[in-house]
């Protein structure tokens, strides 16, 4: 394929993230990664579930006095929020607005790394509390689900930041309009397993 | 492979992707203010609860929060990641198959891990 | 091609083979892992059968039989019979659908060797002496409770190896879905490429939860994580679960491509399209669907309760069902044909009466009550060995002997082949069916040794014999290869005089491209129809000759796979040396790097010219070959 080939925003393809076969399998592969994903996941909200505030005898903690809704509601909106920019970035990545996406996946990106931080504050607050990775059958529950998550907003970070850059100066092209559009589809199963979090973690969570 | 070929939208045409484009692009927000509005009720329900508010016991308040989380996740999916559109007949296979085993082993592990 | 291969160093060669892309030659790669562990594992097989030969036998300790017993059954299914059928699929499978290569042969060649990595890893235990010693299942309250590293080797190891069947599974779902040549529904596919389909979706679901429970093993053991200990709250009921959520569809991953290759050599050397195709693929299909919804038949002994055990026991024996739909098809595809006894048909004829014994002891055991006496006996370990040697393993040796003119261009000897045949399957039924009675005179399984006067010695001495019968048979197999690698008979495109797939139309071996012009699909058994209609090339083109795209080679993959090795050696130390930790964060970074890499750098491909092609069809109309 030619990287140096020029398009126009009217002879840029309508579906740009499947325009080759290269490009095709990329999406599908992906997609059943997602899928992958999604069992993996389940697996972890499983053994969450079942581990849910168990303990050694004297164990003190217990999810409704643990979690704080404030912090978690400030999270997914930052998170929410940075679903909806980069539903922008790929907006523009269809019509063919190179520097408008990357704005827009550097907002996300930047939206992302406010989560993360967020969400490294709220674990070092536990571990300060005692809550610690080893205390009990529940924190490594805990810690593992939502540290997986954490996980994947960290990876997506280090991916965008990369295609950003790496990109910054040639532009759009059909060999990476795919790598952005899979980002994004990335992005948006991070924010599915975060809606099923505060749900499941910490909504039920307090309401006990 | 061989090279794709390139066509060229006409201006009426381009126009046309242009306004569709947009239009997708609106119903993108709406969905978005729906999803937040979702969360917000959902965190709201809880901390009424919480509160002690008459009417919102625990038998009203899971079931809605369960409700606006599978909607919320149908909507990222199905408009977020463009599920709807043509040529997602695989990825849907896919994630329908994975959520049945993912509805299954959760259901297993509250259920038959012998506590 | 292979001329040109001949004359390079051998550094070169080897170089060749470390960057290699190309499908077919990384399913050669599959199976020659693949058959090194198979004799590994097998050599285990060998020193257990030895052990019980008779009763109070000291030729191993107690603590080495359950090394052997844990590495024989983790090795088999995961680094054996797994990466071998991984090679029929790479090899096989692109040429039956007509593409030129997998979806993504970079990740196709980072599965391999992250499934060979991972297999070192799990071995390298042996030199260390340390070695995984919970069963293959490692059930958490043994395996927490083991000293030393060994089961530490077992969560890395299958971890690393896992990754890549992970990977592998998700290459061959999107070759199919993408790749197929014009003409090739989904209902025109070749049961085998059908089988490799469901198995890999099996693989994409059931591979996750197996991730997450060795993880939670390896937080459990090394980084301070309590999910499984019940004095910190933890439940090793969950490990089970886990296990089993990934170890029921497991076992239908092996079996369904070794149904796939049955179908394939019926069809074949009865000279008969497949009967009942639809209800063929549809079965395989239920299986796949069924096989998660089974996994708690293990646990049947565990207590968790009349009703989920009545749920899992009804769901168990409904898989009986489309399994004996393939087997009545099998029956009636023999039924009425041109039968020509090749070795292939030979083990196919012999693996349905061992697979349906098999299947019959399965449904026994999905019975909960009658579970209740079985569980833990001999008759478990005469049933799984009755369904994965009576079906795996005797398609995998089917699938030698049917493909490798296909894979090497020359024909292994069917005189040796059929003594092969006659050694394993006596071998096999003289190992394991007096098992079974073993089990109902109260042998409990995993036993290093059993003392005199219970009535269990002839029959323990019975199946060692069976099992040297087994090892005779392997030896003859390889003594075959070699003999006929030295003799180096080439055949044409179609040895077997009647392959019906499109594999079957291209030279043996083929060109790195596979195809000269993609073909055209006619319908079910292409080849089968254009043979009928007279046509020599036996495809018809859909494309003129044309220049071809094909991926470049990488050395990433193997790059990439080693930095995982080394993390795993740091995570395993990190506790009681220094040098642990800094070895982790290493192995991390080297991985971060090599994909950084992969990421930044463009992979275009290279073009393999008109000309070029015209030239190797040339050489191969004059006889030549290319």
């Amino acid at each position: 394929m030619d990287l140096n080939k020029k398009f126009t925003p009217e002879t840029w393809p309508e579906h740009p993230e499947r325009a080759t076969l290269e490009a095709k399998n990329k999406f599908v592969g992906f997609w059943l990664f997602l899928g992958g994903e999604t069992i993996l996941f389940a697996t972890l909200f499983a053994t969450y579930m079942a581990l849910k505030n168990k303990g050694p005898s004297g164990f003190g903690f217990s999810t409704q006095e643990l979690y704080q809704l404030p912090l978690v509601f400030v999270m997914t909106l930052l998170l929410l929020t940075s679903s909806l920019t980069s539903v922008y970035a790929m907006h523009h990545m269809k019509n063919y607005n190179f520097k408008k996406m990357q704005l827009w996946l550097a907002i996300t990106a930047i939206l992302g790394l406010c989560f993360l931080g967020l969400e490294v504050y709220e674990f070092s607050h536990y571990v300060k509390e005692g809550f610690t990775f080893g205390n009990s059958a529940f924190s490594s529950a805990f810690f593992t689900l939502v540290g997986t998550h954490g996980f994947h907003v960290a990876i997506g970070l280090v991916w965008v930041t990369l295609l950003i850059f790496r990109n910054a100066k040639r532009g759009l092209n059909l060999y990476n309009a795919t790598k952005y559009y899979t980002f994004s589809l990335y992005w948006h199963f991070i924010d599915v397993v975060w809606v099923f979090i505060f749900t499941v973690v910490y909504l039920m969570g307090v309401i006990g | 492979m061989a090279e794709i070929e390139m066509y060229k939208r006409s201006p009426i045409e381009q126009d046309l992707f242009v306004r569709r484009s947009k239009e997708t692009m609106r119903g993108q927000v709406m969905m978005f203010s729906l999803m937040i509005f979702m969360t917000i009720c959902s965190f709201t329900f809880v901390v009424a609860f919480q509160q002690g508010v008459e009417g919102f016991t625990k038998y009203m308040v899971i079931p809605v929060l369960f409700l606006f989380a599978a909607v919320q996740v149908a909507l990222q999916l199905y408009y977020f990641m463009h599920m709807k559109d043509k040529g997602h007949g695989v990825p849907q296979m896919f994630m329908f198959t994975g959520a049945v085993f993912a509805f299954l082993i959760p259901l297993t592990f509250v259920t038959i891990v012998w506590w | 091609m292979s001329s040109v291969a001949q004359k390079r160093g051998f550094g070169a060669a080897l170089w060749d083979w470390m960057t290699t892309v190309d499908h077919k030659k990384i399913g050669i790669l599959y199976l020659i892992g693949g058959g090194f562990f198979f004799v590994v594992g097998g050599i285990e097989a060998m020193i257990i059968r030895l052990q019980l030969l008779k009763p109070n036998n000291d030729l191993v300790s107690a603590g080495l039989f359950n090394d052997l017993i844990t590495m024989h059954g983790t090795t088999m299914i995961f680094l054996a019979a797994m990466p071998i059928l991984f090679g029929f699929m790479n090899y096989i499978m692109p040429l039956q659908i007509g593409a030129r290569d997998v979806a993504f042969p970079f990740i196709n060649s980072l599965g391999f060797w992250m499934f060979f990595f991972g297999g070192l890893f799990l071995n390298i235990s042996w030199l260390i002496g340390q070695v995984p010693d919970a069963g293959w299942t490692s059930y958490a309250s043994l395996s927490l409770a083991s000293t030393g590293h060994g089961i530490d080797f077992y969560a890395i190891g299958l971890q690393i190896a896992g990754g890549g069947t992970l990977m592998a599974g998700i290459n061959f779902l999107v070759t199919i879905i993408n790749m197929r040549a014009p003409g090739m529904t989904y209902m025109r596919m070749p049961l085998f490429t059908w089988t490799t389909f469901v198995a890999s979706a099996m693989i994409l679901f059931a591979f996750p939860p197996l991730t997450v429970g060795l993880f939670f093993l390896t937080f459990d053991r090394m980084f301070g994580g309590n999910f499984f200990d019940h004095t910190m709250g933890g439940n090793t009921i969950i490990w089970e679960h886990i296990f089993w959520i990934f170890g029921h569809p497991e076992v239908y991953i092996l079996i369904l491509p070794a149904f796939g290759i049955f179908s394939e050599i019926f069809s074949i050397f009865s000279r008969k399209r497949l009967f009942g195709y639809p209800a063929m693929v549809f079965a395989t299909v239920l299986i796949g669907f069924l096989g998660f919804m089974v996994w708690a038949h293990h646990m049947f002994t565990v207590g968790l309760g009349p009703t989920a055990n009545a749920i899992f026991a009804v769901a168990t024996m409904a898989i009986a069902v489309p399994t004996g739909v393939k087997i009545f098809n099998w029956l009636l595809t023999i039924w009425g044909g041109s039968i020509s006894m090749t070795t292939p048909m030979l083990y196919a004829l012999g693996f349905i009466p061992s697979f349906v014994m098999g299947g019959v002891t399965g449904v026994m055991q999905g019975a909960a009550p009658l579970d209740y006496q079985l569980h833990d006996s001999y008759f478990i370990v005469a049933h799984f060995h009755y369904v994965i040697v009576g079906g795996v393993v005797l398609a995998i040796l089917a699938g030698v002997h049917l493909y490798w003119p296909k894979m090497f261009g020359t024909m292994l000897s069917e005189t040796l082949g059929k003594i092969t045949f006659v050694f394993f399957f006596v071998g096999f039924h003289c190992t394991f069916l007096i098992q079974h009675w073993l089990g109902f005179w109260g042998m409990p399984r995993r036993v290093w040794t059993y003392m005199d006067g219970q009535g269990w010695n002839t029959a323990n001495l019975i199946s060692s014999i069976g099992a040297l019968l087994m090892a005779i048979g392997v030896i003859v197999l390889v003594i075959n290869i070699i003999m006929t690698t030295v003799k180096n008979v080439r055949v044409g495109n179609d040895p077997w005089g009647d392959g019906r797939t499109l594999e079957w139309a291209i030279p043996s071996p083929p060109p790195f491209y596979n195809f000269t012009q993609t073909p055209l699909v006619r319908g079910l058994d292409t080849v089968y129809i254009e043979k009928m209609e007279g046509n020599t090339t036996m495809l018809t083109p859909a494309e003129p000759v044309q220049d071809i795209h094909m991926p470049n080679g990488s050395i990433i993959p193997f790059f990439m796979t080693f930095g995982l090795f080394i993390a795993g050696f740091g995570a395993m130390f990190h506790q009681e040396t220094s040098w642990g930790l800094p070895l982790l964060i290493f192995g991390l970074a080297w991985i971060f790097v090599s994909m950084a890499m992969r990421s930044v750098k463009d992979d275009l491909g290279f073009y393999v010219t008109k000309e070029e092609i015209q030239r190797d069809i040339d050489n191969a109309r004059k006889g030549g070959r290319n």
